[in-house]
């Protein structure tokens, strides 16, 4: 899969509209999409929220807390650290789980196919 | 308390010091460098390290890569001198790497072989598109260089205590800031031409440990001073800055409030555009995406980038400390009286470090040097990987694909890409020395807004959109990339202003600093409509693609 000596077989180019076609394909499509589509969504908002208060609602990211010289702003900053290990975290989780196992065996059915076929790339 | 940075004749110590420390660093990269040309014999060692590196060496390559002279220096400078807004920025350069890993990564991994362009003409006309591609790329990598090529010129009179009026090696100021650019340029030239990517690869490597290392030091002896007390920490750098409470709170250096109502909505306005082009652009970056190629497999490509996000993100929490630090035990009148941009901020608190806690002005000669030749290899690293990712564009996409449209032969291929990468550091080192006295700071935020605003449009429609084609991927990388370009030249950062590189000089209408906010929908808009004006649809290319990049499947 890493080497780059071009191995004899090559599948005709209709055979992967085929696989793409086939419902396991389309399964493991929707796994994917499902997961990354709505997380992207989630992140970007969540920072957007971040970057927007920080602009218009400083009184807000100012207030103190705990009586200490930690506000909210600070703690605002560092739960975008948390949430982007967490999202990091969650999804090769799945990935591991729902994703790898069915492009794995989709590969395996394609079989030997080679990167000769590819466009000069 | 002394800050001085070797200013004096009696403090040659830290002189030095930092030059044999340095002279270590260089000497081990080159062993390096030598070692890794002597496995480099095919196309895919030179340009993506033969795919052999590990997703945890991936990892800390990319770090290497991505943690540039701004981020360290630039980062724990904002922090020292306008507090909390500095920590925004760190923020936004992290978040970023979720883009890289949901939608980019594995799949251009699977789908490409050693360049961008692999994954944008998968599908397309592969000549205008390799074209665009490598414009795009050599752009973005050009800026960058720039920026950090002039700041290490800037930064080695100030580490080297060479002051106007006072020589080193019989050079001024200037003439070392020169000779400084000109023997960075030489170096990453070398990195480059002989290691190739894995020469190129491991010199990253070990200069991210060197650099999480000292920032490591650095905030555990700044935590010490205050007994592990966040709050008196912040506390004593708020109350040292002047500024009170307001230091810990945004608004110093981004949005910031001024008398007049319209120049406050533009600078809130110009935040926003600051944190959009952070965010996404580092999924369009050239040089981070091929590192990439440099593992076997997709899943290894996903590992990398959870690595680079924990030493990424743990790095950005250390120059919080450091940055904090900076500005209760230096203080911002003494960084300000070295560096007005306050980029000798960690150095100086090194040295403040140093003289508590490991004795007097020798501690203090000693700690400075230490993170001063750190800063050094921060920047070679950095630059050897940006040069690598415009030589590889080049020869790849536009020396092989474009003109021998294909027909190039491997061994030919890679002595092209040696070439320019030649032709590419000459030029760099020209330009660079031609904007030494220029403040081209922002040539690090123009090449993100640049790849948020071309190259990510181009990739994410590539990856996901089935109808997308060779005119709306053109459209898309051009449109963006003049977008960006075009704003910014007519912006306060390049004209019209105290602060602007020709400040002298006022052609300036566009009131932001930062183009992405409109540069970044005006991408993705080229896109789409460039693909609706061409009937190209080629649905067998998009299958292979498609089932290519999800599974893996005759994958390089």
């Amino acid at each position: 899969m890493s080497t780059d000596t071009p191995a004899p077989a090559t599948p005709a180019p209709d055979r992967y509209l085929a696989v793409q076609r086939s419902d396991e394909f389309a399964g493991l499509r929707r796994a994917l999409r499902g997961f990354v589509f709505p997380m992207t969504v989630a992140f970007f908002l969540w920072y957007a929220l971040y970057v927007i208060l920080s602009a218009y609602a400083r009184d807000f990211m100012g207030t103190k807390l705990f009586g200490s010289n930690i506000n909210i702003a600070l703690i605002f900053g560092l739960l975008q650290f948390v949430s982007t290990f967490l999202i990091a975290w969650l999804y090769s989780r799945y990935a591991d789980r729902k994703i790898d196992p069915v492009a794995d065996r989709i590969r395996a059915e394609i079989g030997e196919v080679n990167h000769e076929d590819a466009p000069r790339g | 308390m002394r800050m001085l940075l070797a200013a004096e004749a009696g403090d040659t110590t830290a002189r030095n010091l930092t030059i044999t420390l340095f002279l270590v660093f260089v000497a081990i990269t080159l062993a390096i460098t030598i070692w890794a040309s002597r496995q480099t014999k095919t196309a895919t060692d030179f340009y993506a390290g033969g795919r052999s590196f590990s997703g945890f060496q991936n990892g800390m390559a990319i770090g290497g890569d991505y943690m540039s002279a701004a981020s360290f220096l630039g980062i724990a400078g904002i922090i020292a001198l306008y507090g909390y807004d500095g920590f925004l920025y760190s923020i936004g350069f992290l978040v970023a790497w979720l883009v890289a890993l949901l939608l980019v990564a594995e799949l251009l991994r699977n789908s490409g072989r050693y360049t961008m362009a692999d994954v944008l003409a998968f599908r397309m006309r592969q000549r205008p598109v390799r074209t665009a591609a490598a414009v795009s790329t050599i752009t973005v990598s050009i800026f960058y260089l720039l920026a950090q090529m002039v700041g290490a010129g800037a930064l080695v009179a100030l580490l080297l205590g060479i002051r106007p009026g006072t020589t080193f090696l019989g050079m001024d100021a200037d003439a070392a800031k020169i000779a400084t650019i000109i023997m960075v340029g030489a170096l990453m030239i070398v990195y480059v031409t002989v290691g190739g990517m894995k020469g190129t690869t491991y010199v990253q490597i070990v200069k991210a440990f060197l650099l999480m290392g000292g920032a490591l030091i650095m905030t555990l002896l700044v935590l010490a001073k205050y007994k592990f007390n966040l709050s008196s920490l912040l506390g004593d750098a708020a109350s040292s800055s002047g500024k009170g409470s307001a230091f810990l709170e945004p608004g110093l250096r981004y949005g910031v409030e001024v008398a007049s109502s319209t120049q406050t909505f533009y600078n809130k306005m110009d935040l926003l555009s600051l944190g959009i082009a952070l965010v996404l652009g580092t999924a369009g970056l050239p040089h981070i995406l091929i590192r990439f190629y440099t593992v076997p497999t997709a899943k290894a490509a996903r590992k990398s980038v959870l690595w680079a996000i924990g030493i990424i993100g743990t790095f950005y929490l250390l120059t919080l400390a450091l940055g904090f630090g900076a500005a209760a035990l230096v203080g911002s009148e003494a960084i300000t009286a070295q560096d007005r941009a306050g980029n000798t901020a960690a150095p100086q608190l090194a040295e403040a470090l140093g003289i508590d806690f490991l004795g007097g002005d020798l501690g203090g000669a000693t700690l400075l040097a230490i993170i001063a030749a750190v800063a050094f290899a921060t920047i070679l690293a950095v630059v050897a990987g940006l040069t690598l990712a415009s030589s590889s564009s080049l020869a790849h996409d536009f020396y092989a694909n474009v003109i021998k449209r294909g027909q190039a032969s491997e061994r030919q291929e890679v002595r092209v890409a040696r070439i320019s990468a030649l032709v590419i550091g000459a030029v760099s080192i020209a330009l660079s020395i031609f904007a030494q006295n220029l403040n081209v700071a922002f040539l690090v935020a123009l090449a993100f807004a640049v790849a948020a605003s071309g190259n990510l449009p181009a990739i994410l429609y590539s990856l996901f959109w089935r109808r997308f084609n060779t005119s709306g991927a053109v459209w898309a990388i051009y449109g963006g990339l003049l977008a960006a370009v075009v704003l910014v030249f007519f912006s306060p950062v390049v004209s019209g202003a105290p602060t602007a590189m020709f400040p002298d000089h006022d052609w300036q209408w566009f009131p932001l600093s930062n183009p992405g906010l409109l540069s970044i929908p005006f991408g993705f808009l080229c896109g789409w409509i460039g693909t609706l004006v061409s009937k190209e649809h080629d649905e067998d290319k998009y299958a292979e693609l498609e089932v290519r990049a999800l599974t893996g499947a005759g994958a390089h």
